[in-house]
């Protein structure tokens, strides 16, 4: 369009023309965004889903001994011999930043998918009620889980990407019950879980990956699997949950905040 | 909540009971006079061995309540006019059964997301012609005009003829626009009405338009990419048409175009 060049002499002006320019063209033959937009937003929450499985899968190691917690820590630091020695912290910063990106990413291309104004919240709200029927109440679940990671999640990879170093069997536990946010990562637990499962069968769905000879069936299979990965995760995370707990209620003592693991054990941290 | 009176001398039909007396609730409202508000009504209807829901309204419009609106033709679940909110799923009248209902009270509510003419009747031609100019569900063929009327037309693989066939049994009763939450809330979302008939023209070797033609009518988040996977359509479809794969197969094809 040369309109947009020929009426805007100014480098600001001329930018806005750009972003006018690009909206008529719209009109013409349809941007390639939108596909790019939903690609990305399922291709971030794969990624997110995954790595959360693993996460879980790694923080639950303190059910095997603090020992076994201490290790998986280490090695997550980069340390090549994770029984004796410390690894670089700071690699902690550069995964939590990596995380918080796809996380800002999922959330902001997943937003558009929220209502938008209470006429659509009371519309879907009333939806969900009259229907009964899971997939759609799952959507609403997958929504307001959705929005408490908005605040919980952002919480929790700020306060990890500040406390890097103070990762292990007595620092984190101190977390729950020193600095008072349990009820933080139950919400979290509660909430990731069902908003990733639920996720991840949705995108199966969505982009027919399973499909096979029979979809239907396969719909059926997925959404047992998909219950099966959740009451297993859950009954994980809660397990895990407990078991910091019990810590950090037993380090809760003058003396003992602070002290990590591995200096208790008489090595480096 | 109104109660009319009950009637339990005759039933629909043979004049056969079941024994069992439903309970059916209906939404009434008729926007069309300035004084109706929107009101559940109670009316208690003898079930008769077989019933249909389409049946028992029957029943209530000759014997108790002559101003009630609702739709049909067919009764035999072809024509897609009776499609109403059968205890909060839309499904056909006339396919559903009311010994279905084990408890025998049944609340009836007319499609929404469309235009409401009064009680059960609901406006989806209006809609549904929309969506086909929206669409163009017609084969479109630039060479179309210079062919020969008089020659044999090209032969189709029966697989292909069976795929459109499959496609082409969409009935238009709008039980997936109503089922689904994405058109609930954007009223501008195509629904699975519109993936149908894009996938059926997308399936036949007649029409011409490609992917990039078609990314025109899918290509945003008012078409293929605003759908969330909500699954109504699939679940509420009285045809049991694959909405589920070929939305899926649509939007692979757009996001590879």
């Amino acid at each position: 369009m040369r309109y947009a060049d020929d009426m805007a002499p100014w480098p600001a002006v001329r930018r806005n023309g750009d972003g006018m320019k690009s909206l008529l063209e719209d009109q013409v033959r349809k941007s390639r965004m939108p596909a790019r937009l939903d690609f990305i937003q399922s291709a971030s929450g794969l990624a997110l889903a995954l790595f959360m499985w693993v996460h879980l899968l790694m923080v639950s190691s303190i059910l095997i001994s603090k020992d076994a917690m201490l290790f998986v820590t280490r090695m997550l630091e980069g340390s090549l011999n994770p029984s004796e020695e410390a690894g670089w912290p700071i690699l902690v910063r550069f995964a939590v930043l990596g995380v918080l990106f796809l996380f800002v990413l999922h959330a902001v291309l997943a937003m558009r998918k929220l209502p938008a104004n209470w006429k659509q919240w009371r519309t879907m709200r009333s939806h969900v009620k009259m229907m009964k029927h899971g997939d759609t109440t799952q959507w609403w679940v997958q929504a307001i889980t959705g929005i408490a990671m908005f605040f919980f999640g952002s919480a929790h990879l700020l306060i990890m990407y500040a406390n890097n170093d103070k990762i292990g069997p007595y620092l984190s536990s101190e977390r729950f019950v020193h600095y008072g946010l349990w009820p933080m990562y139950l919400i979290l637990l509660f909430a990731v879980e069902l908003h990733g499962a639920v996720g991840l069968y949705r995108l199966s769905i969505k982009w027919g990956w399973f499909d096979g000879k029979d979809p239907r069936k396969t719909r059926k299979r997925l959404k047992k699997v998909k219950w099966g990965i959740t009451v297993f995760f859950i009954g994980l995370g809660l397990a895990t949950f407990a078991a910091y707990v019990k810590i950090g209620i037993e380090r809760n003592e003058p003396g003992k905040i602070g002290v990590p693991y591995a200096v208790e054990k008489g090595q480096d941290h | 909540m109104s109660e009319a009176k009950m009637n339990v001398s005759t039933t629909a039909g043979s004049g056969q009971t079941t024994g069992r007396t439903l309970k059916i609730n209906i939404l009434r409202f008729n926007p069309q006079e300035p004084d109706s508000k929107p009101e559940m009504v109670t009316y208690k209807v003898p079930e008769a061995p077989n019933m249909t829901i389409f049946i028992a309204l029957n029943y209530i419009r000759e014997n108790l309540e002559p101003s009630l609106q609702f739709d049909f033709v067919c009764r035999a679940g072809i024509c897609g006019s009776c499609g109403m909110v059968i205890n909060g799923r839309p499904d056909l009248a006339c396919r559903t059964l009311t010994s279905k209902f084990f408890l025998g009270e049944i609340t009836l509510m007319p499609l929404p997301a469309f235009e409401l003419i009064g009680d059960l009747s609901v406006n989806t031609g209006k809609f549904m012609r929309a969506v086909s100019e929206r669409v163009g569900s017609w084969i479109h063929d630039e060479e179309e005009k210079q062919k020969d009327l008089d020659a044999l037309e090209e032969r189709m693989d029966p697989d292909t003829a069976d795929e459109i066939y499959e496609l082409d049994r969409c009935i238009e009763c709008g039980c997936c626009i109503s089922a689904c939450g994405t058109m609930r809330m954007r009223e501008q979302f195509l629904g699975a009405r519109g993936f149908m008939s894009v996938a059926r023209f997308h399936a036949d070797p007649r029409d011409k338009r490609s992917d990039e033609d078609w990314y025109e009518v899918l290509g945003d988040d008012d078409g293929v990419f605003g759908c969330m996977s909500l699954m109504g359509c699939e679940d509420t479809c009285p045809k049991d048409l694959p909405h589920q794969t070929k939305i899926a197969y649509l939007r692979r094809r757009m996001v590879d175009t």
